[in-house]
């Protein structure tokens, strides 16, 4: 039971970073249908851009108050990542537009690869730790000697989960930005028609998609306290997995996604073996693909010739 | 804001549009380049500002963007002032078009450099040994030449996305290196037989995925490439896991081994012994297993199973009405595909001595796709030419002494290799997505046979 409250509690703050990046995915998949594949590189260009700003932060700047370097590096995080998805799309994916089917997806392909390797050359290929920033926690209930702990880390990766996904539902649900995002997800050329500026809508899904992702990536930054440039080919394909697995198009079917697929992960390395977590999280990849295409909040997807 | 700016004509507009992208690439320089972080003395990491850089790149963009917009005003005055060509008749012909000319020539020319290279390398540099260097780049070259053909099967005839067609190469390399290391088998028995496993793997991974079609069969084939590598990995007792698996044994003559030996092939021949001989032997192998290839690829889709692939390639709902049966006629394209990509697989670990699960990783799925894409999807020579550009191209940039020149010593050009071929993969999307060579020639047509361009082929669904 103890140990399983605490997989649970682990699985549950994994699941809320993947959650963050596979709206990204899904947001896009929804309105241009195509997967971005480049998305988990941005995840990982914005845990690096969270690791030289908190550097500069606490070694230069010498802010010593944990919660203000936080507040200020998830805001640079995000703007500065936003830019990324902006210019991204801009370069590699509007020009595109209208072009073959798999264009697109070979251009994120070469995104993906050129951004990871643009770290690489930029930062070097070493892993870059970053020293503990918030330490201890609370100790939830203590059986046998093992203890059902939860970190101030996991409370504020769950609670800066929920209050921007709380933001972001209403930003989709409730604003003319939002009604302007869903309208195109269901017919570009008739939003287009009523007087919606597409490319615009397309632009600013790429920024919020980017945004959430650099929410992830400090938080992964913070869980871990290490990142390298290789870092964003795997999370990037399970938060692929969740929102696939939420039903692609859907948000709260991504955020749902990504904590089932968090939970699996963390079950399976606590209970089979940690060797192979990667291939279930692939492996459910593949299933839900093949016998559940339409996920679990997705809407079937029906052929018309 | 650009795309205001774009309308824009005159100095002024693109000068501002080019500090436009300067300052743009300034904010994306901030701070990934801008601070560089290293280990310090005491674990921890310092930083290092480098403004010097950012503003460096912000200038060469600044002048990458500026020319790129003067050479396009140019284009667009001549273009107004010359009548457009119709669409349609653009490249419909009975004459060859210059686009074909170009590909029978580069045809002859492919294979006459490759029947000739090691002789050619040998001449140059004086000597078989001093000429290695340009050996060992033809059999990579080859080797590349050989996975695109095996994909072209699946994405350019059959239109079937495949992103995880390394599973297949190493499903050959593993099946060959297990054979002769467990079992003592000849190469000449297990290329065959790595052939055979690989086509088996590729019906048993297509079979889940024929309901699935587009970005989404492209990313489950490319979980089942990532599960093979891991299971490669983590299975220690049969793989060997991440060391791989090391003294796999050479090739052969037909059964006569490449030794200094009396049963050598230098002493059987009446040769004086040199170790190049298993190079040239090597090269020449994977040449006729490129050719085989081929010729397999080109007389394939004259029969009714080609031409299945490419009415799938086109319209699968179409193909289904017409009787097809589609589920055969995807797994017999996985199965090729896969068998091509098993016999490179075999050769690869017959080259090497050693293989390990790192050299089967995404991105090399990632170059094969790239290759094909480049090429022009279908088009045997546009494979070839991609291969040599993407393969060869990288290479050639190692041997630039004078970039060290230019940047500083410490300045090592090959960590730039997979920058620009990511660079290289958007910029051709976007500025040919049809690849090099985008004309097909029908395989079936009634009456004379024309050349029509790739933007009328579709490229299929699944």
């Amino acid at each position: 039971m103890d140990v399983f409250v605490q997989q649970l509690i682990n699985g549950l703050t994994l699941g809320s970073i993947y959650g963050l990046i596979a709206i990204g995915y899904t947001m896009v998949f929804g309105i241009i249908g195509m997967v971005n594949f480049a998305h988990g590189d941005v995840f990982m260009v914005s845990s690096f851009i969270a690791l030289i700003g908190f550097l500069i932060l606490t070694t230069w700047l010498g802010v010593s108050s944990i919660a203000l370097a936080f507040l200020i590096v998830l805001v640079v995080s995000m703007v500065l990542t936003a830019l990324w998805g902006w210019a991204i799309e801009r370069v590699a994916y509007r020009p595109l537009r209208g072009s073959f089917r798999l264009a697109p997806l070979i251009s994120a392909i070469g995104v993906s690869i050129f951004l990871s390797n643009f770290v690489q050359v930029a930062q070097g290929a070493r892993n870059k730790p970053l020293p503990p920033m918030l330490s201890g926690g609370i100790t939830l209930f203590e059986t046998d000697g093992f203890q059902v702990f939860l970190s101030y880390k996991q409370c504020l990766i769950m609670a800066v989960t929920a209050v921007l996904l709380t933001g972001f539902w209403y930003l989709v649900q409730r604003t003319p930005f939002g009604r302007a995002q869903r309208a195109c997800e269901q017919d570009r050329k008739m939003a287009a028609l009523l007087g919606i500026d597409v490319d615009r809508t397309i632009s600013l899904t790429f920024v919020l998609g980017a945004a959430l992702a650099a929410v992830a990536g400090v938080l992964y930054l913070m869980y871990y306290g290490v990142v390298s440039f290789s870092d964003g080919f795997v999370p990037g394909v399970k938060a692929f997995t969740a929102a696939v697995l939420g039903g692609i198009g859907s948000l709260p079917g991504a955020v749902l996604g990504g904590l089932i697929i968090g939970l699996i992960e963390t079950f399976w390395s606590a209970y089979f073996s940690i060797e192979y977590k990667d291939v279930a999280a692939f492996s459910i990849l593949a299933v839900v693909l093949i016998f559940m295409p339409s996920g679990i909040l997705g809407r079937a997807e029906v052929e018309k010739v | 804001m650009a795309a205001a700016t774009r309308g824009a004509v005159g100095l002024p507009g693109i000068l501002k549009d080019a500090a436009f992208y300067a300052l743009g690439t300034f904010a994306l320089c901030v701070p990934v380049v801008a601070f560089r972080t290293d280990a310090g003395p005491t674990g921890g990491l310092e930083l290092t500002p480098r403004w010097g850089l950012v503003l460096a790149l912000c200038a060469a963009i600044f002048l990458a963007r500026l020319a790129q917009r003067l050479i396009l005003m140019r284009r667009d005055a001549r273009r107004a002032l010359t009548p457009a060509r119709s669409q349609a008749t653009e490249a419909v012909g009975a004459t060859p078009n210059a686009g074909q000319r170009v590909s029978m020539l580069a045809l002859w020319l492919f294979i006459g450099i490759a029947l000739t290279l090691p002789v050619v390398a040998a001449l140059a540099s004086g000597s078989l040994g001093e000429g290695r260097y340009w050996i060992d780049l033809g059999i990579l070259i080859l080797t590349y030449v050989m996975l695109g053909w095996g994909l072209n099967i699946v994405v350019g005839l059959a239109g079937l996305l495949d992103l995880g067609y390394v599973a297949f190469y190493a499903v050959g390399a593993y099946s060959y290196a297990l054979l002769s290391t467990t079992f003592g088998l000849s190469f000449w028995v297990c290329l065959p037989l790595a052939g055979l496993f690989a086509a088996l793997w590729g019906m048993l991974l297509g079979f889940p995925v024929l309901r699935l079609r587009g970005d989404y069969l492209a990313i489950v084939t490319l979980a089942f490439g990532e599960i093979i590598r891991l299971v490669l990995i983590n299975w220690v007792d049969v793989t060997g896991g991440g060391a791989g698996i090391s003294s796999i044994p050479r090739a052969t003559f037909f059964g006569i081994p490449f030794t200094a030996g009396e049963d050598g092939f230098a002493a059987r021949f009446g040769l004086t012994f040199d170790s190049m001989h298993r190079v040239v032997f090597l090269y020449y192998l994977i040449l006729a297993l490129a050719l085989i290839t081929n010729v397999v690829t080109l007389r394939l889709r004259r029969l009714p199973i080609g031409r299945a692939w490419e009415a799938l390639r086109e319209d699968e709902i179409a193909c289904r009405s017409l009787g097809i049966n589609t589920t055969t006629t995807k797994l017999t394209a996985f199965a090729l595909g896969a068998a091509f990509g098993g016999f490179a697989g075999s050769f690869f670990a017959v080259r090497q001595g050693f293989i390990s699960p790192e050299s089967f990783n995404f991105l090399e799925s990632a170059i094969i796709l790239a290759i094909v894409v480049l090429g022009g999807m279908g088009s045997q020579v546009g494979v070839a030419i991609a291969a040599v550009a993407m393969v060869g191209g990288p290479e050639m940039l190692r041997n630039l002494g004078f970039l060290k020149a230019v940047f500083g010593q410490g300045f090592d050009p090959n960590e730039y290799r997979l920058l620009l071929f990511g660079l290289a993969m958007v910029a051709m999307m976007v500025w040919r997505p049809r690849g090099l060579i985008s004309e097909r020639t029908p395989s079936v047509a009634l009456g004379e046979r024309r050349a029509i361009s790739g933007a009328h082929v579709s490229e299929g669904h699944g």
